[in-house]
């Protein structure tokens, strides 16, 4: 939109929908407190449905984490943009003379801070709940520290694409759970190649590789789709 | 000329909704965009502003910077009006708290800066919305049903707000199903004429 | 080249013009299968280790192949339609999903029979057709998108950006699912990693492949044909064309 005022910078603009949408999320701390109540509780199902031996626990513990924390984050990328585009914010980012990719990753960096990056906090408890050895849990914080941040990037890409289909949760899931597969190997053999006393770094690497290159290819994405979603 | 549109062709789809529409706004005119339900209008307002960009064609051009309100109020309903209309992106508006509490009081809602839009009446949350266009400086405004949800007075504010705007050199575009509420002050662009 | 590109973009045109094209490439695909198949079923010889069993392979290779080949051709169709907004390319996105779906399923269900005799399973989590299985997913959710819109020019945007990504992916994906088989099991038995393949089994085996990519123009040509049929079945060019007829 033409306009006479000068521009603020991109880092500006940033920081000001950063600090909106962080306010908001934080208005309501039941958003915050959920997708960690729910990696919490189904944590305890695995036990339940496994059967309480350590040695068997684990050995599975790496990869139940990890696929708790995908479902997690499946969770909470399902209502990342459904308000933005209810209540009409989406149309006044989508005319702001800023692209919307850096609008949209502010929203995404604030998001992140409330779920990714606190699970990945919390995650060494959960660890030990599930018998993970000590070798494991460093890396198993470092590894949802980076993988998190893939895992809510590409979310974020199937929450902008489905925003304005009604029912389309569940399309959600179809959408981002393959593109995910590359941030779960990665993740869980990190954390594998920790207990074994192998060396993760290299596996980390590569996650911080994937993280690097979602957050470069995924805000253009996800600008885009949030343009289709305000034009169907 | 503070808008120009020629040619304008709106499709949904596979479907046209509305082709060749010409309209050309200059500062003093108030536009209301007029037709039955589904003719398009709100697509044309949002084609317009460029909202919405796949299936509108033709040429739009702006003279400078507009303001457009949607159907949705664009606030956030966890936080208080002050929170919401402190930033708002599309116009780079960073007005202070002063201009916003004055803003406030001016559509009658003095005493509910801080309370959480979402614990406003839906009429309170349109005045909230329309506080927007005291806070702008764009000469041009496009509105999308502004009188939805308001009470009398706040009709009457609007319309007021509409008048001075326009007095002084602004324009107005607007959607509507009230007829003429402006009387010979306004001009009607009746979209029927344009469905295909 | 320049105006055979800009024809291309014509829905009238292009109906002509892969009418001619289906005439040819129909009698071509049919030989192409039929000596393939003759060739690599009854004249090819038996694999020492796996018996007849193997011969499963010129079914489930070419489709594997052409399945992975037809997800770029989508993603190319799908950036052409972002950057230049034709049309036509919409057309071919939306046509080409189905198509490699089925490809892929083909593919997958062929690899679960061939793993009876071989495996004593149905299923094996083997990186092949664990990629496969992600690729059918990664179609079904173009597919599902695009049903889910209802804007069926935005549904194309939208299937667009999702099969680039997909794309820029798919290598990710392909690497990972690799890296993840054989750190959890030594590769005993490998799909078709031997290099060692013998050339009278090669041989069909190639010709195959080049059948299933006939059959994936074919049945993409054919695809697009009954979409544009549908898209302009209220245009004039088209009742003219039928009028004709």
């Amino acid at each position: 939109m033409p306009s006479d005022q000068p521009l603020l910078s991109l880092r500006v603009v940033f920081l000001r929908q950063f600090l909106r949408h962080g306010r908001s999320i934080m208005t309501s701390p039941a958003d915050v407190a959920n997708p960690l109540l729910f990696f919490f509780m189904v944590i305890t199902l695995f036990p339940l449905g496994l059967g309480p031996d350590p040695t068997t626990l684990a050995a599975l513990s790496p990869g139940i984490l990890w696929v708790v924390a995908l479902l997690a984050s499946l969770m909470v990328s399902a209502k990342l943009f459904a308000s933005d585009f209810e209540d009409g914010s989406l149309e006044q980012l989508a005319l702001a003379p800023y692209p919307l990719a850096v609008t949209a990753l502010a929203e995404i960096s604030a998001q992140w801070l409330a779920t990714g990056f606190l699970l990945a906090l919390l995650s060494p408890l959960f660890g030990v709940m599930l018998g993970l050895p000590d070798e494991g849990l460093l890396t198993l914080s470092v590894s949802l520290l980076l993988g998190t941040v893939c895992l809510t990037l590409i979310g974020a890409l199937g929450s902008a694409l489905t925003v304005s289909i009604r029912r389309g949760g569940l399309l959600l899931s179809l959408l981002i759970i393959p593109l995910n597969v590359p941030v779960l190997i990665f993740g869980t053999t990190a954390v594998r190649e920790a207990v074994l006393g192998g060396n993760p770094e290299s596996w980390l690497a590569l996650l911080g590789g994937l993280a690097l290159g979602s957050l470069v290819v995924a805000p253009l994405a996800i600008g885009a789709a949030l343009r289709v979603s305000l034009d169907s | 000329m503070l808008l120009e549109v020629t040619q304008v062709a709106i499709e949904r789809g596979d479907r046209r909704l509305l082709s060749d529409v010409d309209l050309s706004v200059s500062g003093g005119e108030i536009w209301q965009l007029v037709g039955a339900n589904g003719v398009g209008k709100t697509s044309l307002l949002r084609g317009l502003a460029g909202v919405a960009r796949l299936g509108v064609t033709g040429e739009i051009r702006y003279a400078g910077a507009f303001l457009y309100l949607g159907h949705a109020s664009a606030l956030k309903s966890s936080l208080s009006p002050v929170d919401n209309l402190r930033w708002h992106p599309a116009s780079d508006v960073t007005a202070s708290v002063g201009q916003i509490c004055e803003a406030l009081a001016a559509v009658n809602l003095a005493g509910y800066e801080y309370r959480p839009v979402g614990s406003l009446s839906a009429g309170q949350q349109r005045r909230v919305a329309l506080a927007r266009l005291l806070l702008s400086d764009a000469p041009l405004w496009l509105l999308d049903e502004p009188f939805t949800a308001l009470d009398v007075a706040g009709c009457e504010w609007l319309e007021g707000c509409v008048r001075r705007h326009v007095n002084a050199g602004g324009a107005t575009v607007f959607t509507s199903h009230q007829p003429s509420r402006f009387g010979p002050l306004q001009q009607d662009l009746d979209l029927g004429r344009y469905a295909v | 080249m320049w105006t055979f590109i800009h024809k291309l973009g014509s829905p009238p045109w292009f109906f002509g013009f892969s009418g001619t094209l289906v005439r040819w490439l129909l009698p071509v695909t049919v030989t192409l299968l039929l000596v393939g198949a003759v060739w690599g079923l009854l004249v090819a010889p038996p694999d020492f280790r796996q018996g007849n069993s193997y011969r499963i392979i010129y079914i489930h290779v070419p489709a594997a192949v052409v399945a992975l080949a037809g997800y770029y051709v989508m993603a190319f169709a799908g950036a052409v339609s972002l950057i230049w907004r034709i049309k036509m390319a919409d057309v071919t996105m939306r046509a080409a999903a189905p198509v490699g779906a089925v490809l892929t399923a083909i593919a997958l269900v062929t690899g679960a029979i061939w793993g009876k005799p071989t495996w004593g399973a149905w299923w094996v989590w083997d990186a092949r057709i664990t990629s496969m299985l992600i690729l059918l997913f990664l179609y079904l959710g173009v597919v599902a998108l695009f049903e889910a819109y209802e804007n069926k020019t935005a549904a194309a945007r939208a299937c667009a950006v999702l099969s680039l990504v997909g794309m820029v992916n798919i290598p990710i994906i392909y690497k990972s699912v690799d890296w993840w088989y054989s750190l959890h099991q030594p590769a005993s038995i490998k799909f078709t990693g031997e290099s060692a393949i013998d050339s009278s089994m090669l041989y069909p085996l190639l010709l195959m492949i080049l059948a299933f990519y006939c059959l994936f123009a074919l049945t993409l040509l054919l695809n697009m044909r009954a979409e544009l049929l549908w898209n302009h079945r209220d245009s004039g060019w088209l009742k003219q064309l039928v009028g004709d007829i």
